[in-house]
């Protein structure tokens, strides 16, 4: 068994017109937590898709437990992903559902598991994010935190190998930021699982992190423990980590002339 | 100066027309692409049949109302029309047969699957476009469940089951509000109204025709309401331009059909 259940090896990976990933290479070590941190829009959430197996790279490979992911036919990128728990940025909880249903869908759909039992797994599932109480509760009567919650609940339901978490904390308080980043390290550890999150929240990730990858421009800018990061004297690192609005990431949008635009 | 300009109007002109046939020619190959993947993806559809009976309730219970409504109405005013024509012919006892036929073999069909894509139609595009704008779908094939299977398929086969059953109805409560307006309204003979509906409305020739229209209008009308959900832009705009999408394409595809079918039926 390799230490590392998923190897992104020299990935280039871009839209139409628009290159994201220029040869990115990164390692995920059973049982760690690691981050994938960068700014909007450099293809964080991408390379979370592409370990899905959602979209293809146009150069290099994702492996998932040894197996590269893009070669496999549908059948065999379904099997990779039972191994895998994804908890999406709005949570994409299925709004005819009520929350006991969103968390027993995955069971009812891909398991033979007899009703009863089910019951049982639900409510244990929605005990460990501690929403058992609203197992009756429709999405649309669910605060954002308490539904990115629920979320985590169906995500894990069939016990994945791999967690990966979308931007787990945009639009959440304080409080429900605390519960999430608690859970994603209790859950890491208490199920044995490797979590991937993505995200652009420096203070909590570098509370629970083991490993952080920076990605900028395509590339990976940075990796390294927390501490390694915020030692760190890389101009693009330093501005993020302490939130300097310029530097290597200009505050303007690239614009013609000021002088030029306001008088003609 | 002027000629070039004409000539950059005229480049553009033809450049949108190109880009515009392009696009049509590539989503009607997308929707086709769509409907034979679901095809293969339905035995779920068949084996947990309890999916598909939930969305004919959706599809087909909740468009009852505007269904039975419009059907009423539609056979009043045929009657009443029909029965201004006929007396000049003195046969106004025909109107039995009049209002039947023309619903049976034409406007049952064709009504109800224009207020099908206005009710329901819309319904499953909004529904399918704000799945995939709340990223539902692709969670779904996250969990290594296939949206087309789960999602797509149910909704289609609840459509083509639907749709006939509506346009059934639709001929039965048109002929039922033609028949209030005959007889007791205007006093044309109750046996008459019956037995010449009953003599000349042919089962294979009109009853089965009606039926194999509204089966053919009913896959038209689910899969176009279900490709322009599932090709949907993930934002307010596109899944709003994806409804009215549903409305017009159904609309001109259920006439246009209807025109074939017809034409062939008759001939």
């Amino acid at each position: 068994m390799t230490q590392n259940i998923v190897e992104i090896d020299n990935l280039s990976f871009g839209y139409k017109n628009r290159t994201l990933h220029k040869g990115i290479s990164m390692s995920f070590s059973r049982g760690k937590v690691v981050a994938i941190m960068g700014g909007s829009g450099s293809g964080k959430t991408t390379l979370l898709r592409l370990i899905g197996g959602q979209f293809k790279p146009t150069a290099g490979e994702v492996r998932v437990a040894g197996q590269v992911v893009h070669q496999q036919n549908r059948e065999g990128i379904y099997k990779l992903r039972r191994k895998m728990g994804m908890l999406f940025q709005q949570g994409a909880l299925f709004t005819d559902l009520s929350v006991y249903d969103n968390v027993a869908f995955p069971m009812r759909e891909l398991t033979d598991l007899p009703e009863s039992m089910i019951h049982d797994l639900v409510l244990m599932k929605l005990n460990a994010v501690g929403l058992r109480g609203a197992y009756s509760l429709m999405p649309t009567e669910l605060s954002g935190g308490m539904a990115r919650r629920v979320a985590l609940a169906r995500a894990i339901a069939l016990d994945p190998d791999i967690m990966m978490y979308d931007e787990p904390f945009a639009g959440l308080d304080p409080i429900s930021m605390a519960v999430i980043c608690d859970l994603i390290r209790t859950l890491n550890d208490a199920l044995g699982i490797t979590s991937i999150v993505v995200t652009h929240d420096v203070e909590e990730t570098f509370s629970f992190a083991d490993y952080i990858y920076f990605v900028a421009d395509g590339v990976v800018a940075a990796e390294g423990t927390p501490e390694d990061l915020r030692q760190s004297t890389l101009p693009f690192i330093h501005q993020f980590v302490h939130g300097e609005k310029d530097g290597p990431v200009p505050f303007h949008y690239p614009a013609a002339d000021y002088k030029l635009d306001l008088l003609g | 100066m002027i000629r070039s300009k004409i000539l950059i109007g005229l480049v553009r002109f033809l450049r949108k027309l190109g880009s515009d046939f392009i696009d049509k020619v590539w989503r009607l190959g997308a929707g086709t692409r769509l409907f034979g993947l679901m095809l293969i993806s339905s035995g779920e559809s068949f084996r947990r049949f309890r999916l598909v009976v939930r969305e004919v309730y959706f599809t087909g219970v909740m468009s009852l109302v505007i269904i039975s409504v419009s059907a009423f109405f539609v056979g009043m005013v045929l009657a009443l029309q029909g029965y201004n024509t006929l007396q000049k012919y003195g046969s106004s006892e025909a109107i039995g047969v009049l209002v039947a036929l023309a619903l049976v073999r034409e406007l049952g069909p064709v009504v109800t699957a224009l207020l099908f894509a206005g009710r329901a139609g819309t319904a499953i595009t909004a529904e399918i476009g704000l799945m995939k704008a709340t990223e539902q779908l692709a969670a779904m094939e996250m969990m290594a469940v296939s949206p087309i299977s789960r999602v797509i398929a149910p909704r289609f086969w609840a459509g083509v089951i639907a749709l006939p059953i509506l346009a059934a109805l639709f001929s039965m409560i048109g002929i039922l509000g033609g028949y209030l307006v005959a007889v007791p309204l205007i006093g044309v003979d109750s046996g008459a109204f019956w037995s010449q509906m009953q003599a000349n409305v042919d089962w294979q020739f009109d009853i089965l025709n009606g039926v194999i229209k509204s089966i053919v209008f009913g896959v038209a009308c689910t899969m176009i309401a279900l490709f322009e959900g599932y090709d949907a832009p993930p934002t307010a705009e596109g899944v709003s331009r994806a409804t009215t999408r549903t409305v017009v394409t159904s609309s001109l595809v259920v006439l246009a059909l209807d025109f074939v079918l017809t034409s062939f039926m008759i001939v």
